[in-house]
């Protein structure tokens, strides 16, 4: 079995975002370009179904800055095959163009599984999920915390409001949105990934896909207006803490 | 103009019908409300539609994404209508995008806002978790996904209430998807929808050997202890004590929020405690957004001060 896992970038977690001077876009000077935190759960799920029947599993991320190093990250995490797709300059928001570069990409690597995270938090103009499995004609199911195959068909787990659970059944190939992993992201040492650094070695696949038309214009981005106007602590952690017990106390919100 | 079509997830109340009916007012058009079933059903929250457009079928229950989104495609082929309106829960993450590549009409996603001028619709997305809000301007017809917390139970005029009963899209008849079966999630002895103080550690706490810090502080509090989704996901501490989206949807007199950016997911699950109070090093967090009191400080000290005052 082949799995395929889409590997898309992020701002990486706690780095500070500031608005580029064109107003559309994060300035990407000063943040570190990561894997997407869903999309480490899905390479997680990927390897743990490596794991479990021997597939082969091939990373895939559309050329970027980063996306090398996302790349080799994956294969030091399990990956067997890791493959930076060229289709041009697509822009970071243009959530929908990705997915088409990806499924074109997709189509060439015929792989009976891909998994894919259920979303990054750019995906302005839509999930790659449900538009992979369009334009593939494939099955898709998404917000999946476990996944396993047997006998052509992949058992997924998915997650509704509240923690409800479902197991479905996709017949292969299909294509999955993962939340979760099976399992956390397993830790990989430094020096894994300074071997992986060197014996990764990433394949290029160039595709062609033209934006749909009719889509949506990103006029500006901007930071939230604060909407309640929390009243704001200052102070040291001790004084922090005494005003903080003195509101709960103020409120009636302490038990001692 | 034309009609507003809306997806209703038969798990959740009309409130994203309450949220269309001044959209379909403004632009001279019927509320449309989907819904897809087993059977001809009474779900109820729909008064404000002014047509109920139904198609049942026993494939459309239990849920499958597949059956689901051929019946939202099908509607939108059979209105036309110039929006159409998905909460982003499970369902709105597996059907609207794919309806919107399925009948060629943008789609925009996160929506917290949106109004209509002309032909054009103009929306308010919340991107890179709650950091950053992004404005966009959409030709209609167009699909819109709408975050859940943006929308709020408040009832609007009742609709026309007509019923059609649409016929059920051939895809039906024989889904590659099946459903398997139902799963409980484990009873762990934690219900965090009837705490009625809550510490909830986000990313900011660091790694699983600092949640003692957190359970300390708990204790002292009388709080139960709770956690964001990548704490959850890090394997920090068990999903039955999850906040969010995927977790606990919570109202407690007091959530105290150490190390949560306040991602909109999160929001969603805790934005209706009477207190929230919010300590984290980042000024910009999101979470200041929606907290009543907070604190730029560093979460061990003021949780370490805490307990210690408690104590």
């Amino acid at each position: 079995m082949n799995i395929a896992v889409a590997v898309r970038l992020m701002p990486k977690a706690g780095d500070e975002l500031e608005v580029a001077v064109s107003g559309t876009d994060i300035d990407r000077e000063l943040v570190e370009m990561v894997i997407s935190e869903f999309d480490d759960q899905a390479l997680e799920e990927a390897v743990l179904l490596k794991e479990a029947t021997g597939a082969t599993v091939t990373a895939v991320g559309l050329r970027a800055e980063g996306i090398e190093q996302a790349l080799r990250v994956a294969y030091a995490r399990g990956a067997d095959r890791v493959v930076v797709v060229d289709a041009g300059d697509i822009d970071p928001f243009d959530s929908r163009t990705a997915a088409l570069a990806f499924a074109e990409a997709l189509r060439e690597l015929a792989p009976d599984l891909v998994l894919v995270g259920v979303q990054t938090p750019c995906d302005l103009f839509g999930q790659t999920a449900p538009y992979l499995a369009v334009a593939l004609g494939w099955p898709q199911a998404n917000v999946i915390v476990g996944v396993s195959v047997a006998d052509g068909t992949a058992r997924v787990t998915q997650e509704y409001a509240g923690g409800r659970l479902a197991v479905l059944g996709l017949p292969l190939p299909s294509v999955v949105g993962v939340q979760s992993a099976s399992a956390p992201p397993r830790y990989v040492s430094m020096s894994r990934l300074r071997q992986a650094m060197t014996e990764a070695s990433t394949e290029t696949l160039a595709v062609s896909v033209a934006a749909p038309a009719g889509a949506s214009t990103l006029v500006s981005l901007s930071r939230p207006e604060p909407q309640t106007g929390a009243t704001m602590l200052d102070g040291d952690g001790e004084q922090v803490a005494e005003r903080i017990i003195a509101i709960l106390r103020e409120r009636g919100a302490l038990v001692h | 103009m034309g009609d507003v079509l809306v997806y209703v997830d038969p798990a959740i109340n009309g409130r994203l019908l309450a949220f269309a009916r001044p959209l379909a007012d403004a632009a001279g058009g019927s509320l449309v409300a989907l819904v897809a079933s087993g059977e001809p059903s009474g779900v109820d929250g729909l008064e404000a539609a002014d047509v109920v457009l139904e198609v049942s079928h026993p494939a459309l229950s239990p849920y499958l994404p597949e059956a689901h989104q051929a019946v939202l495609a099908a509607a939108i082929t059979a209105r036309a209508p110039d929006l159409v309106l998905v909460e982003n829960t499970t369902h709105g993450y597996d059907l609207a995008a794919a309806a919107a590549a399925a009948a060629g009409l943008p789609f925009v996603g996160f929506c917290i806002g949106l109004s209509l001028e002309g032909g054009t619709a103009q929306s308010i997305s919340e991107v890179y978790g709650g950091q950053l809000q992004a404005t966009v301007r959409t030709s209609l017809p167009a699909v819109f996904a709408m975050n859940s917390a943006a929308l709020h139970e408040e009832p609007g005029g009742p609709g026309r209430g007509e019923r059609v009963q649409l016929p059920s899209p051939p895809a039906l008849e024989h889904p590659r998807t099946t459903f398997v079966e139902p799963l409980l999630p484990p009873d762990a002895g934690v219900d965090l929808t009837t705490a009625d103080l809550i510490v909830c550690v986000g990313r900011g706490i660091g790694g699983a050997e600092n949640i003692e810090i957190a359970a300390e502080l708990a204790s002292a509090l009388g709080a139960e202890l709770a956690a964001s989704r990548p704490v959850v996901d890090a394997g920090w501490l068990p999903k039955v004590r999850q906040i969010g989206k995927s977790g606990a949807s919570v109202r407690p007199k007091l959530y105290l929020g150490l190390g949560v950016s306040g991602a909109p997911e999160h929001v969603e699950g805790m934005q209706g405690a009477e207190l929230i109070v919010a300590v984290n090093t980042d000024p910009g967090a999101a979470i200041f957004n929606v907290a009543h009191y907070g604190a730029v400080a560093d979460l061990f000290d003021v949780a370490d001060e805490l307990t210690e005052l408690l104590g």
